[in-house]
C-alpha cells in the first residue's frame, strides 16, 4: 500500500466511524401507517398536517393543562443546521419524530430523547432561484414517507432508513412551478398541490401511487375548454390564471371528499382577467380517487389583491341557529370569516363576516355569499388603489385551530395593515414573474398611531362573536396555531423568538418560552411511556421576515433583524 | 337584490382604529418592494434555461476572453461598451459571449452578470485594483437561496446605494467586493475581472468565489 493509500483508507475508515458515532438508526419495530390510523389517529400520535383529516389542529392529550402549564420546560432541542424559514410541523408516530426543513431536508429523531436516526437531503440544483425555500411537513403511509420539493419532485423515503423508494418529476422547476406543502396521504394516494401563481401557472392538485410514484390523476384548478367553469374566464386568460393549490387539503372521510383551497388568479389586477374566474380563491371538493370536482365555494370573485384562500377551511360539526350544520369554517385571507355548510353535492353559504378591519367589502350577498366589492379600493389597470388589509391580508396561510372542548375557533391574525398598487397590463414571459404590476410600484403601510399588529382571536362560529383577544404590538402575528384537550392555545409567530400558551377559554397568557428563531411552524403534541410533549420549529424566514422588514421601515421603533437558523423544540412538564 | 352588510372598518371593540391609507406612513423604496413578495413572488426573476435547447458552452461559465452582450432590454444581445455603462449606475445585465463561436452563454441563468461604474475614490482597494476605469462586475445571483439581484436600491441600513436581491431583501454594496450590508445572505456575490479591448468589454479570468445560493450540507 502506498503512503496515498494508506491515508486515504484512514480518512475513509475514520469517516465512516464519526457517521456511525452522530446516528442511531437504523429504526427499529416502526409502525406501518394505515387508513384506518389516520382516520382515527391514536391521541398521543400526530401523522397529519393539522392532526386529524378534520383540520382542527387539536390534541385530546390534556397532562399538560392550564393549571400546570407554567411547569413546561424544553425536554430536547435539535439544531437542523438549516437557514431560512421552517414551517413544518413535527410529525410523530409512535416515539419517531419526522421533520422537514427548508433546502429539501428530512430528519428522523427518536421523538423521546432528540437522537438522530437518519438525515435525507436533497440535492437541489444549483440554478434553483427558491422563491419559498420551505417545507411544510412530510406525509405517511405504511412504511414510507412523502415530501414534496421545491424542485418540483414528489419523493417517497423509506421511513426506517432515510433511502430513497421512488422519485416522481411534477413539472419543470425552471417555469416557475414548485411545492411547498405536505403531502395530504389518503388511502395510498399522495394527493399535492403545486406553487408558482405568480408566475402565470395553471395551478393544479395531483395525486400519486403511494407505492410507485406514478401519476393517478390531475384536476387544474383553473377548467379548460369544454369543462364547468370555463365561462368564467374569457379569451386565453385561462390558460395562465393562477389558482395554485399550495397548502395541504382535509378530507372528510364520511364523503370520501377532499377539500383544498385555491389562490388567487393572475396577474393582480382583476381587469386584465375578467370575470368570475373559477376556481381561484376558492374551496374545492375532490374525489380523491378520481380528482373529480364535486362541488365548490368562492370566497371572493376576480381576486385583485392577491388574497390567496389556500388554507383549507376546517370541517366542524356545528350547532347554529337550532339546526346540526356539518360546517366548512375558514378565516380567509380576504379578511372574512366564513361559515360554511358542506353537503354531498353542494356547499352553501352560512354565514361571513370581517374578522380584521377591511375597506375592500361592503357586505355580502345573503343568498350566494359573494362579498360585495368597494371599487374604490380594487386595484385597476394606471391608477394607484389602496385597500386594508395589506397583501397578506387578515390571515395568511398559517393555521387557525378549533378546540372540541371551548367550541372556539383560534385565528392567527394581523391587523393595522394595508397596501396597494397600480395595476398595468405586461406580457406574460414563462418562467418570469407576473403580477401585472410594476414591483416598485406596490406597498405596504402599517396604520399611523396602531398599537399593536398580530392579534389572537378567539371566535364562536356558531354565534358569530369574538370571546376573547389577544394583541401583539410591535409585532405581526405570523404562525399556525395548536389547541389541546388541555383548554390551551399554543402559537408563536411573533417577532420576539417567544413561543406561548394561552388559556383557551379566557385568552390569559399562561406560559411562554424564548426560542433561538422566529416561529413560524405549527405546533404539535405527542405522548411516549406516558408523557406528553409539545414540540415546534423555531426558524424565522420568508413571508414572517418579510413583514418584519416592513415594519422596520415603517419607522415605528422596529428592527428587522430576527436570528435565522432551525432549531426543533420539543418541551415537557418539569418532573 | 338582498344584501347584507357589516361595517367594514371595525371588527370588534378591540379594532377601533380607522383606515388611513391616504395618510399613511411614507413607504420607503424598500417596503415597496417587500410589498411584491407578499405571497408568492419573487421579483425580476430571470429567464428560464433553455436546457437541451442550446448550443455547446452555451451553459458554460464565463472564461477569459469572453466578450459581453446585454441580456435584457432594447439591446439585448448586443455587444457592451463602457460608455454602455452609466457612471453610478444602475448596473446592465448581461451574458458572456464566446467571440469564437458566437454563443451567448444564456442556457445557465448562474451566468449572469451585473456591471457598474462606480467612482473609483469610492471603492476599496481590492476592489479597485479588480475594476477597469471604475467599471465592476459580479455574479447576478443571490448567495442566499439563488434568487437574482435585480435591483439598485437606496439602502435602508446606509445612504448609498447597493444591490438587492428583493426576494429575501439581501443587499450587496458592490463598492466592497459585494460584502453583505443587509439581509439573509450568508456571503458576497461572486465578482467577475473585467478588461477592455478597443472599448469593448470582456472577461479577464473566472468567477471569484462561488455562485449562486448556498446548498446545505
Amino acid at each position: 500500500m502506498s503512503r496515498k493509500q494508506w491515508l486515504l483508507s484512514g480518512f475513509v475508515a475514520f469517516t465512516c466511524l464519526a457517521s456511525t458515532a452522530a446516528i442511531s438508526g437504523p429504526i427499529e419495530n416502526y409502525s406501518p401507517v394505515t387508513t384506518q390510523r389516520l382516520e382515527n389517529p391514536e391521541p398521543g400520535n400526530w401523522m397529519l398536517y393539522r392532526r386529524t383529516y378534520d383540520g382542527q389542529g387539536y390534541s385530546p392529550l390534556d397532562q399538560i393543562n392550564a393549571s400546570n402549564v407554567k411547569n413546561l420546560t424544553p425536554a430536547w432541542t435539535f439544531a437542523t443546521g438549516v437557514v431560512e424559514g421552517h414551517e413544518a410541523p413535527p410529525i410523530v408516530n409512535n416515539g419517531v419524530m419526522f421533520v422537514a426543513t427548508p433546502m429539501g431536508q428530512v430528519i428522523a429523531l427518536n421523538a423521546k430523547t432528540g437522537d438522530e436516526y437518519w438525515r435525507y437531503k436533497r440535492q437541489l440544483p444549483d440554478d434553483l432561484f427558491q422563491l419559498h425555500p420551505t417545507s411544510r411537513g412530510v406525509g405517511l403511509w405504511e412504511d414510507k414517507l412523502y415530501l414534496a420539493t421545491t424542485d418540483d419532485h414528489v419523493v417517497a423515503l423509506d421511513a426506517k432508513t432515510g433511502k430513497v423508494v421512488w422519485d416522481t418529476k411534477v413539472q419543470d422547476y425552471k417555469k416557475g412551478q414548485y411545492m411547498t406543502l405536505m403531502p395530504l396521504i389518503v388511502d395510498g394516494k399522495v394527493i399535492v398541490g403545486g406553487s408558482g401563481g405568480e408566475f402565470g401557472v395553471r395551478g393544479y392538485v395531483a395525486a400519486y401511487d403511494a407505492k410507485d410514484g406514478k401519476e393517478l390523476w390531475r384536476t387544474f384548478t383553473i377548467p379548460g375548454e369544454g369543462e364547468p367553469g370555463h365561462d368564467t374566464w374569457q379569451g386565453e386568460d385561462w390558460k395562465n390564471g393562477g389558482g395554485s393549490a399550495w397548502m395541504t387539503g382535509n378530507y372528510d372521510k364520511e364523503t370520501k371528499t377532499i377539500y383544498w383551497g385555491v389562490g388567487n388568479a393572475a396577474p393582480w389586477p382583476g381587469e386584465t382577467h375578467p370575470g368570475d374566474n373559477l376556481y381561484t380563491s376558492s374551496v374545492l371538493a375532490l374525489d380523491p380517487n378520481t380528482g373529480k370536482i364535486k362541488t365548490h365555494h368562492q370566497y371572493h370573485q376576480n381576486d385583485s389583491w392577491d388574497w390567496d384562500e389556500v388554507d383549507a377551511p376546517m370541517l366542524i360539526d356545528l350547532q347554529r341557529d337550532g339546526r346540526n350544520i356539518k360546517s366548512l369554517v375558514h378565516p380567509g385571507r380576504d379578511a372574512i370569516f366564513w361559515v360554511l355548510e358542506r353537503t354531498p353535492t353542494k356547499i352553501n353559504y352560512v354565514a361571513g363576516w370581517p374578522f380584521v378591519s377591511t375597506d375592500v367589502w361592503k357586505g355580502i350577498e345573503p343568498e350566494s355569499g359573494k362579498p360585495i366589492v368597494d371599487p374604490a379600493h380594487k386595484p385597476v389597470i394606471g391608477k394607484r388603489v389602496e385597500f386594508c388589509p395589506s397583501l397578506w391580508g387578515g390571515k395568511d396561510w398559517p393555521s387557525a385551530a378549533y378546540s372540541q372542548r371551548t367550541g372556539l375557533v383560534y385565528v392567527p391574525a394581523n391587523e393595522n395593515f394595508c397596501g396597494g398598487f397600480t395595476g398595468e397590463k405586461v406580457a406574460l414571459k414563462p418562467g418570469e414573474l407576473w403580477l401585472g404590476t410594476k414591483p416598485e410600484d406596490i406597498g405596504l403601510k402599517a396604520k399611523p398611531g396602531a398599537d399593536h399588529f398580530g392579534e389572537l382571536q378567539a371566535w364562536d362560529p356558531a354565534t358569530g362573536k369574538k370571546v376573547w383577544q389577544h394583541n401583539f404590538p410591535k409585532s405581526q402575528l405570523f404562525g399556525s396555531v395548536t389547541a389541546t384537550a388541555g383548554d390551551l392555545v399554543f402559537v408563536g409567530g411573533t417577532n420576539d423568538r417567544n413561543f406561548r400558551a394561552f388559556n383557551a377559554k379566557t385568552g390569559e397568557l399562561l406560559w411562554e418560552q424564548k426560542t433561538n428563531s422566529g416561529i413560524m411552524g405549527m405546533p404539535v403534541s405527542y405522548e411516549i411511556d406516558g408523557t406528553q410533549y409539545i414540540a415546534i420549529q423555531s426558524g424565522w424566514g420568508v413571508d414572517a421576515q418579510r413583514i418584519q422588514d416592513a415594519l422596520a421601515t415603517n419607522n415605528i421603533g422596529i428592527e428587522a433583524n430576527v436570528p435565522q437558523g432551525g432549531v426543533i423544540w420539543v418541551f415537557a412538564l418539569k418532573k | 337584490m338582498s344584501r347584507s352588510s357589516f361595517t367594514t372598518n371595525s371588527a370588534s371593540p378591540e379594532n377601533s382604529t380607522e383606515p388611513e391609507v391616504d395618510a399613511g406612513i411614507e413607504q420607503t423604496r424598500r417596503t415597496l418592494l417587500l410589498g411584491a413578495l407578499a405571497s408568492t413572488a419573487c421579483l425580476g426573476c430571470s429567464p428560464p434555461a433553455r436546457a437541451g435547447e442550446d448550443p455547446p458552452g452555451s451553459d458554460e461559465r464565463p472564461q477569459k476572453g469572453d466578450v459581453l452582450v446585454f441580456s435584457e432590454g432594447d439591446k439585448e444581445g448586443k455587444l457592451i461598451t463602457a460608455a454602455d455603462v452609466p457612471a453610478g449606475g444602475p448596473p446592465v445585465h448581461a451574458w458572456p459571449k464566446d467571440p469564437n463561436t458566437s454563443v451567448v452563454r444564456s442556457a445557465s441563468r448562474l451566468n449572469e452578470i451585473l456591471i457598474i461604474k462606480l467612482d473609483p475614490a469610492e471603492l476599496d482597494e481590492k476592489t479597485r485594483a479588480r475594476a477597469v476605469d471604475g467599471i465592476i462586475a459580479y455574479s447576478a445571483i443571490c448567495s442566499h437561496a439563488g434568487c437574482p439581484v435585480t435591483a439598485w436600491v437606496k439602502s435602508d441600513v446606509g445612504d448609498k446605494e447597493v444591490f438587492k436581491c428583493m426576494c429575501h431583501n439581501s443587499e450587496y454594496d458592490p463598492r466592497a467586493g459585494a460584502q453583505v450590508v443587509f439581509g439573509p445572505a450568508p456571503r458576497r456575490l461572486a465578482a467577475l475581472p473585467l478588461a477592455l479591448a478597443d472599448g469593448s468589454l470582456n472577461v479577464a479570468g473566472n468567477f471569484i468565489g462561488k455562485v449562486g445560493g448556498a446548498q446545505p450540507g
